[in-house]
């Protein structure tokens, strides 16, 4: 009998197209993804060389980055932005790549459209320039993200010299409590791996929690695997991926056959992981950080950390320079921090299930006098859909922004920022350092915890919040 | 690409663990569509003040960092995003080699590229090149490291050597500056024969 393998083995094994001797492998990439930001260098490259696109037909781009979320009909204010939105444009016309245009219906955060139209399915290999393509994982897929000259790489050979990464495998047992969701537990996780457990792996998130949770909470899970440095995130399609994808866009015609064979990808009973840790979602309540990167993170009911605390040197440094970033101190209740800013969007919280978790919230009660909040669905199908369902009006009533699809003030590249001091919670991924804007102070949070911290002007524990 | 062999130079001390790719080039500068010109933004929130003038205080502005190009840092180096930008500006900014303890992958994979090479050592190593810079300095001089990519060892002056590892494939295009788009299309027919064997329409000539 051959000897049992991982979903990632499985994938890894169907696309070496091979290991010439000396060389690294050469992986063959189903799907290559593109927006704006690291696309212009790859194809200048490619054109300098006098290469071509080898598979123009599966690769698909869309500008998201840089596009403004306000009114779509006024030209892009800034020259820099539109030129590489152009250069985008220009450069899909060129080679013949499929782009959802500013003003297409369909455009979006390239995470969050991949999925939507079915152009991600399991079993794929899928590179982005952009560490969150790690998102596709979530239904069964090998998807991560590379730099501009790998990207220049796999558009001209259709593949990518790789490793292969080790494997590990988050087991996460039980259910999540109420009022717990699937961002607060993929926090929780990187708060216990560090932002570099992960790091040389691709994570496969396994155990009774996670075949709970929808598609959706899937992708949210998946999408911050960097985040705890993984190379990818990965969870094993199932019924739940099958009902996702049936009907989309680009989903297989014969689709019996296709779930026939994607039904052979779950990792086989007695495949060895290289690591495996494994958790109790029973243990996981709403989280939110209170430094400068992910793993900085704690639970509403708890405290802000005091930095001789950690015993790692390091970890403390890094605490005591996060808190004078964060402006924050030791022993401070989380629920006393008091917020400016709120911002639902970004490739990990920006679906329409995260704004229905966001508007049950909203529903009927208004905006704190003192924050400025904005919703930035992440699609123009997401945009619809809540717009048909209402989610506008309740959020709009309520004193939120609702804007046009994009990444906005998850990296704030367009005119969506926070201006310095500022304070925002934010269902992003990233508290980096200026991330939202220079000076900028983001705590993540998950869609619900965000729309309650609007509503309050300061963190509330959502667990105790009562819905209509 | 730019081939790298051997590099010697002074060593600048960023005594940071999980710097980001967002610190290394901050996002404002990420619209620019060419590859070159990115080390004027090297660190930029961290380096100038708001008006614009060199921020003093920060590592790289310090007499004993002036025209270092190693960069020597703490664990977790470049995490965060995929930007080949952050690998642009350090090397454009001058840098040939950055030692740590560890590196994202992405980083660490994107240095290759740019002629440039990432070095994990030791914690306890890392910790005593720290000592080692801050010894020089108080001295009143600089540090200087050399990297030998043909033996794969770092040294001092002063009695520090170690061996380093890296991928023997990437060693190599490094060493010799090869082009490796170049030797992938060299298999361009087993990639057509892979394609063929999972139904993948063939590519248009
Ligand atoms: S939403 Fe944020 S994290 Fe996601 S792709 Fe856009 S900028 Fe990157």
């Amino acid at each position: 009998m051959p000897a049992p393998r991982t979903l990632l083995d499985k994938i890894w094994d169907d696309h070496v197209v091979c290991t010439p001797p000396g060389e690294l492998p050469l992986l063959y990439i189903d799907r290559p993804l593109g927006h704006e930001v690291p696309s212009p260098q790859a194809v200048e490259g490619l054109r300098l060389a006098g290469r071509r696109v080898r598979r123009p037909e599966a690769t698909f781009a869309t500008p998201d980055h840089n596009v403004p979320t306000s009114d779509r009909r006024l030209p892009i204010a800034d020259p820099v932005s539109k030129q590489q939105i152009d250069t985008l444009r220009a450069n899909c016309r060129e080679f013949g790549v499929r782009l959802y245009d500013l003003g297409d219906a369909d455009q979006g955060i390239v995470h969050v459209i991949g999925p939507e139209l079915g152009i991600t399915q399991p079993g794929m290999t899928i590179v982005c320039g952009d560490s969150h393509t790690a998102t596709h994982g979530a239904l069964g897929a090998l998807a991560f993200g590379i730099g501009t000259s790998e990207v220049e790489h796999v558009l001209a050979t259709q593949t990518l010299r790789q490793a292969k990464p080790k494997s590990l495998e988050m087991r996460v047992d039980g259910e999540l409590r109420l009022g717990v969701t699937a961002k607060d537990l993929v926090l929780y996780l990187i708060g216990r791996l560090s932002t570099e457990g992960g790091t040389g792996h691709v994570i496969e998130y396994t155990g009774a929690c996670i075949r709970g949770l929808g598609m959706e909470q899937r992708m949210t899970v998946c999408n911050m695997s960097i985040e705890a440095g993984a190379r990818a995130g990965m969870i094993a399609p199932d019924a739940v991926t099958f009902d996702y994808l049936r009907g989309r866009d680009f989903a297989p015609r014969d689709f019996d056959r296709a779930v026939a064979a994607w039904e052979r990808l779950p990792s086989d009973p007695g495949a060895a992981y290289d690591r495996v840790q494994v958790f109790a979602a029973a243990d996981v309540v709403p989280q939110v950080t209170w430094g400068t990167n992910p793993a900085q993170v704690t639970g509403v009911d708890a405290v802000v950390p005091d930095p001789a605390s950690f015993a790692d040197p390091n970890d403390r440094s890094s605490a005591e320079r996060a808190l004078e970033y964060m402006g924050l101190r030791g022993g401070t209740r989380i629920v006393d921090i008091p917020l400016d800013r709120v911002f639902i969007g970004s490739c990990t919280n920006s679906r329409i299930e995260d704004l229905r978790a966001a508007a049950r919230v909203v529903q009927g009660r208004t905006v704190a006098s003192t924050v400025r909040a904005m919703v930035v669905p992440g699609s123009g199908r997401v945009k619809r859909q809540a717009e048909e369902e209402g989610l506008d009006r309740v959020f709009r009533e309520a004193g939120f922004d609702w804007r046009e699809a994009g990444c906005s003030m998850c990296l704030g590249m367009n005119p969506d920022t926070l201006a310095p001091g500022e304070r925002c919670a934010s269902t992003s991924n990233r508290n980096f350092e200026g991330r939202q804007g220079k000076g900028g102070r983001t705590h993540l949070v998950s869609p619900a915890m965000a729309a309650a911290a609007a509503v309050t002007g300061h963190f509330v524990d959502i667990r105790g919040w009562e819905y209509r | 690409m730019q081939s790298f062999t051997t590099h010697s130079g002074i060593v600048a001390a960023l005594d940071r663990a999980n710097v980001d790719t967002d610190q290394i080039i901050p996002k404002q500068f990420l619209k620019r569509i060419e590859r070159t010109g990115f080390g004027q933004f090297l660190f930029f929130d961290w380096r100038f003040r708001a008006d614009g003038t060199p921020e003093p205080a920060f590592e790289l502005n310090r007499p004993e960092a002036a025209g270092a190009s190693i960069l020597l840092a703490r664990r977790n180096f470049g995490c965060g995003s995929s930007r080949e930008h952050a690998p642009w500006a350090l090397a454009d900014y001058g840098f040939r080699a950055v030692i740590a303890p560890t590196f994202a992958d992405i980083f660490f994979n994107n240095c290759f590229q740019n002629g440039m090479v990432p070095i994990r050592l030791d914690e306890a190593d890392v910790d005593e090149l720290f000592r080692r810079v801050a010894a020089a300095t108080a001295a009143g001089g600089q540090y200087r490291m050399h990297v030998d990519l043909r033996e794969c060892r770092v040294a001092d002056d002063a009695g520090f050597a170690r061996p380093f590892t890296v991928d023997a494939f990437r060693r190599q295009c490094l060493l010799e500056g090869l082009d490796d788009i170049g030797l992938s299309l060299r298999h361009a027919d087993q990639i057509t024969a892979w394609e063929a064997a999972h139904g993948v329409p063939a590519a248009a000539g």
